[in-house]
């Protein structure tokens, strides 16, 4: 029942983002192509966040534009985003995703189907009824994309959404990801956990200090960076 | 004076339903649930959009909003004395000394409790919620629902605290209703009156039923929060 006309690619175009008197992002240019997983990856302050925010439209950019290839008049808006730390309504399971699927304009009968189908691919429908805050922070992260999941994204931004969760979550989450690139879902995510970025990524946008320094096929930037930027943070020696 | 034959008479009137005795306690509570009700409905969603909006003098607005928690409730009868008064611009309704203008007054007193509680609480939530809500387009008044849902302890809170502060005042509904015999006398000026005229067992019977209103306000404001804890984890 999707639309047949997709949101994809997107293209980012000379995107700068300015805040307190800084330049935190500088002349972002890359497209995101339908398909894959895309991490971004660098060091602390990269303007990974930032650049997330930007592409999902929570940021506007200060100069420069995020042209999708459809538009996206309307509600749904076909892309998705989770965050660093899970952020749970104060309600049940459940309601965390049929609230995700009112705002975006889902009738009653179909919302109740779509969070019933998103809790069992995510396994969590024995805990339907529980306090969304009282879950582990594995089980919070698996909810939010189970959200995000039920909205039908095409396009899944996640950002660092393993960075508070032990090995154990991270792993799942890690597979839960995988499974999602197979289902045909595009997704992008940030990461400075270079483990994490090789186990996953098709594709590698390196950022550091706000500008776009490398974007490679992730088995060409693993085995060989172009960038002495990159380089130094393969090799553990690029911090900030 | 003999207090035990004071509590004893004044036992006699609660438990033995006295129409006049329930008639006070009826009204007390009418009023003050009706201009609790009506703060909620106004009071909740001002709140919110006050906790979302951005606009020059916002600062001052909180300020004034806060310090009118505390205004005094003669100064609010007051207000609504000269609004209603026969040569006031409202005079016409000729609302003076009824129930309706001593709800109006006690509005006055409950809804800047109401609109500066709910700020606080949807502020809070906005700064925990913003980057979700905005992502799934919730934005502006659109957000204001859900903002509302998830306080709905900490705002059962605060209309309990609203229900608190109009069911012990005396001067505001004194001042616009008048404390006429069985029309708009409540428990708190009947007990200023009849503690003056000298009929102690009415004034302590309506004086203990104040204060188990209040035992039970505070009762259910900590099973609500109890309640909230398990939810907001």
């Amino acid at each position: 029942m999707r639309d047949i006309v997709s949101i994809l690619p997107l293209a980012v175009e000379a995107v700068s983002f300015r805040g307190d008197g800084r330049t935190l992002v500088d002349g972002l240019r890359f497209d995101i192509p339908a398909g894959g997983l895309t991490v971004v990856l660098g060091p602390n302050g990269a303007g990974k966040s930032l650049t997330l925010r930007l592409c999902h439209g929570l940021l506007a950019p200060s100069q420069g534009r995020v042209r999708w290839a459809a538009s996206m008049e309307g509600r749904a808006k076909r892309h998705a985003m989770v965050f660093q730390k899970p952020i749970m309504l104060r309600r049940s399971v459940e309601a965390n995703i049929t609230h995700a699927l009112a705002a975006a304009g889902i009738s009653g009968g179909e919302r109740a189907e779509r969070s019933k189908a998103a809790l069992a691919r995510f396994g969590l429908l024995d805990k339907a009824a529980q306090a969304a805050r009282l879950l582990s922070g594995g089980e919070q992260q698996r909810l939010a994309i189970a959200r995000a999941w039920a909205l039908r994204p095409e396009l899944l931004f996640l950002d660092e959404p393993t960075s508070q969760l032990d090995p154990a979550a991270t792993r799942q989450i890690e597979e839960l990801l995988a499974a999602l690139v197979a289902e045909g879902i595009t997704v992008v995510m940030s990461t400075h956990d270079l483990g994490q970025a090789r186990r996953l990524a098709s594709r590698v946008l390196f950022l550091h200090r706000g500008r776009l320094v490398e974007d490679s096929p992730a088995a060409a930037f693993f085995a060989a960076p172009d960038s002495p930027e990159a380089k130094a943070f393969l090799a553990g020696e690029l911090i900030w | 004076m003999d207090f035990g034959a004071i509590f004893k008479a004044a036992f006699a009137l609660m438990v033995g339903l006295d129409p006049a005795f329930l008639a006070i306690v009826g009204l007390s509570l009418r009023v003050t649930l009706t201009a609790v009700l009506i703060a909620a409905l106004v009071g909740l969603p001002l709140g919110a959009a006050l906790a979302l909006a951005r606009f020059p003098g916002r600062s001052a607005v909180i300020v004034c909003l806060n310090a009118l928690m505390g205004l005094p409730p003669v100064v609010a009868g007051l207000f609504v004395f000269l609004l209603l008064s026969r040569s006031g611009p409202l005079g016409s309704l000729g609302l003076l000394f009824t129930p309706t203008a001593m709800i109006a007054a006690q509005v006055i007193l409950v809804l800047p409790i109401v609109i500066a509680l709910t700020r606080q609480t949807a502020e809070d939530l906005w700064g925990e919620y913003r980057d979700h809500l905005r992502s799934v387009g919730l934005e502006g008044v659109r957000a204001i629902p859900t903002l509302l849902f998830d306080g709905r302890f900490a705002l059962a809170t605060a209309l309990l605290a609203g229900f608190g502060r109009a069911s012990a005042e005396v001067g505001a509904v004194l001042i616009v209703g008048g404390n006429i015999a069985g029309y708009t006398r409540t428990m708190t000026t009947a007990i200023t009156l009849e503690t003056s005229k000298g009929d102690l067992p009415l004034a302590l019977g309506l004086g203990l039923v104040l204060i188990a209103l209040t035992l039970a306000i505070n009762a259910v404001a900590f099973g609500a929060s109890r309640i909230g804890a398990r939810y907001a984890g």
